[in-house]
């Protein structure tokens, strides 16, 4: 008999997200540890961190500990545009870890379809990110933006690249006033005013779609604009909570494109869910294909998923010296047919705990 | 029930100041006034609570969520860069980030520059956009002694009125940037209490925004 005890919260959860994802038929995808360094070398800002553990392999390659799955993943898709190749993941990718400075063993899922991917498969990795929040059995929030409005706003403001990187930073913090000083003599003023309203527009999307008109849009705004109600949209098909539209969330633009998205879990300080449209970083690896994905971060999730256990097994079965092996072996077999976890010793321990305790 | 806003507000004299500004707002809390060891305080009927910490570990409340929003200043997030949003200028504790040297010094940019600094990451940030070579020294206090010493060429710190630098023979050499409180949120608390962070940042916003 199965006993619930032996897996803990954080392998429950990803068995949950992997039926999630098979259920929207993306195939689970297993991939060796070690990569080329060369991958990582030319795409250093697309990782989270830009340290990768390194070694050098028997045939003298540079190799890399994985420090991304989804550089893999497009290394080895074949790049067919008739059709979507869609993969899932549960790996263990190294990292830097912000707090201690040092690498760190982090567990990641996500889900990325590959190839010809139109506006309906955006919605469906919007549907799937929203229930793999909901998975979690806390109140989310999924936030989602298209990066086209506050791009295109910002180059048509300055050709500045120094200055364009550092308005859009302020604009992934919210920082209207960083923006008026940055701007101020050095940006038109009515196109400094644009950047700002379009940073601050957020809510539902019906909200949002009357600030932008109220803003005013061009031909190709209009269209992000059409881009980010459809695969909205795809929420409500699915009968999900509306997500929220915020235009300051920012991702790197030499990767990311369209229509980006944010997870949040209430009781985590931080995003545990991340993901968006990388149809530039195709086109930097050489690809045709289009690509949409999105990464669930299962460690940020570790307390809220692990309950703290009162006891370490169900029963302490304390024999004395006269029982028997097989006498002993009877007796727990006998607990554990109840469903039972079942510590047997000769002398109790103090270091483990259990709920009950039984002599023979 | 909705659940209360947390506040994590920089103990000291700025604290009290910018306590003030919430009070003024319509977010008092009168409690906090009082004379007592307390360090949490709470208004059930606006549904804020404050607690006072050391200045430099506000935004490492903030970006923790331990506190939803707080206030620290424009220096500290400069220099730890903690992940959280800076939702206003709330233009108090104004000061500047300055280099200083003794008088008279002059750096002819032939030799590396030894500078002594709290805020290691803002110097070299400085130095390097002008492709200056230099040598940071982390000290963390009595920043003044260093050059007097012969421990650095000059230093950079924030400069408040001048009066210690003057008191020491030094003077401010350049100005880096000008420094103030800023109000600042966690990234997730703002997504999940949007409209009463909000509330807070426009009714702040409103009494700063006359200063200059």
């Amino acid at each position: 008999m199965e006993n619930k005890n032996a897996l803990t919260g954080e392998e429950i959860f990803t068995g949950k997200l992997r039926s999630l994802f098979t259920s929207y038929g993306y195939k689970q995808y297993k991939m060796s540890k070690f990569e080329e360094y060369s991958l990582y070398g030319g795409n250093m800002d697309f990782l989270v961190s830009d340290s990768v553990i390194t070694f050098t392999d028997t045939d003298g390659k540079l190799m890399a500990l994985k420090p991304d799955v989804t550089l893999s993943i497009v290394k080895n898709d074949d790049d067919d545009l008739r059709t979507v190749r869609k993969v899932s993941y549960t790996e263990n990718v190294y990292r830097v870890s912000k707090g201690t400075g040092s690498f760190k063993e982090i567990m990641q899922c996500g889900a990325e379809c590959i190839g010809d991917v139109d506006v309906q498969t955006v919605g469906e990795a919007l549907t799937m990110a929203s229930k793999a929040l909901a998975l979690t059995g806390w109140r989310y929030a999924l936030e989602v933006s298209h990066l086209g409005f506050v791009r295109k706003a910002i180059e048509e403001a300055t050709d500045d690249p120094i200055l364009r990187e550092k308005i859009a930073k302020c604009v992934g913090e919210k920082n209207v006033h960083g923006i008026d000083e940055l701007c101020r003599g050095r940006v038109d003023k009515e196109a400094a005013k644009r950047i700002e309203s379009l940073a601050s527009v957020s809510g539902k999307i019906g909200v949002a779609a009357k600030k932008l008109r109220e803003i005013g849009l061009d031909g190709e705004e209009e269209e992000y604009l059409a881009e980010l109600e459809s695969a909205l949209s795809s929420l409500a098909g699915a009968g999900l909570e509306e997500a929220a539209v915020d235009l300051s969330a920012t991702a790197d633009p030499n990767y990311y494109n369209g229509v980006v998205f944010k997870g949040f879990v209430e009781g985590v300080p931080e995003s545990v869910l991340s993901g968006g449209q990388y149809d530039r970083l195709m086109t930097k690896m050489g690809r045709r294909s289009r690509a949409v994905g999105f990464a669930v971060y299962v460690d940020a999730l570790e307390r809220i998923l692990e309950n703290t256990k009162e006891y370490d097994f169900d029963v302490m079965l304390v024999y004395g010296g006269a029982v028997s092996a097989e006498e002993l072996s009877r007796k727990t077999e006998e607990l554990r047919a109840k469903g039972l976890s079942v510590y047997a010793c000769r002398t109790p321990s103090d270091k483990v705990k259990c709920r009950e305790r039984v002599e023979i | 029930m909705e659940r209360f806003l947390n506040v994590a507000l920089p103990k000291g004299r700025l604290g009290e100041k910018i306590y003030d500004l919430f009070e003024r707002a319509g977010y008092g809390c009168p409690s906090i006034k009082e004379e007592s060891r307390r360090l949490v305080f709470e208004n059930g009927e606006r549904g804020v609570r404050y607690f006072w910490v050391k200045p430099s570990d506000v935004a490492i409340y903030v970006e923790r969520g331990a506190a939803d929003v707080g206030v620290a200043g424009k220096d500290i997030l400069l220099e730890y860069r903690p992940d959280v949003y800076e939702l206003a200028d709330l233009k108090m504790g104004k000061c500047r980030m300055a280099v200083a040297a003794p008088k008279g010094f002059r750096d002819d940019g032939s030799t590396t520059l030894r500078v002594a600094t709290k805020f290691s990451r803002i110097a070299k940030d400085f130095y390097s956009s002008r492709g200056r070579d230099i040598d940071v020294i982390h000290l963390n206090g009595s920043i003044e002694i260093a050059p007097i010493l012969g421990l650095s060429d000059v230093i950079v710190d924030i400069v408040e009125t001048g009066t210690t630098l003057r008191e020491n023979d030094l003077e401010v050499v350049e100005e880096i940037l000008p420094i103030s409180a800023r109000l600042i949120s966690n990234k997730a608390s703002f997504r999940f209490m949007t409209d009463k962070i909000g509330a807070l940042t426009n009714a702040l916003k409103d009494l700063t925004e006359g200063e200059k």
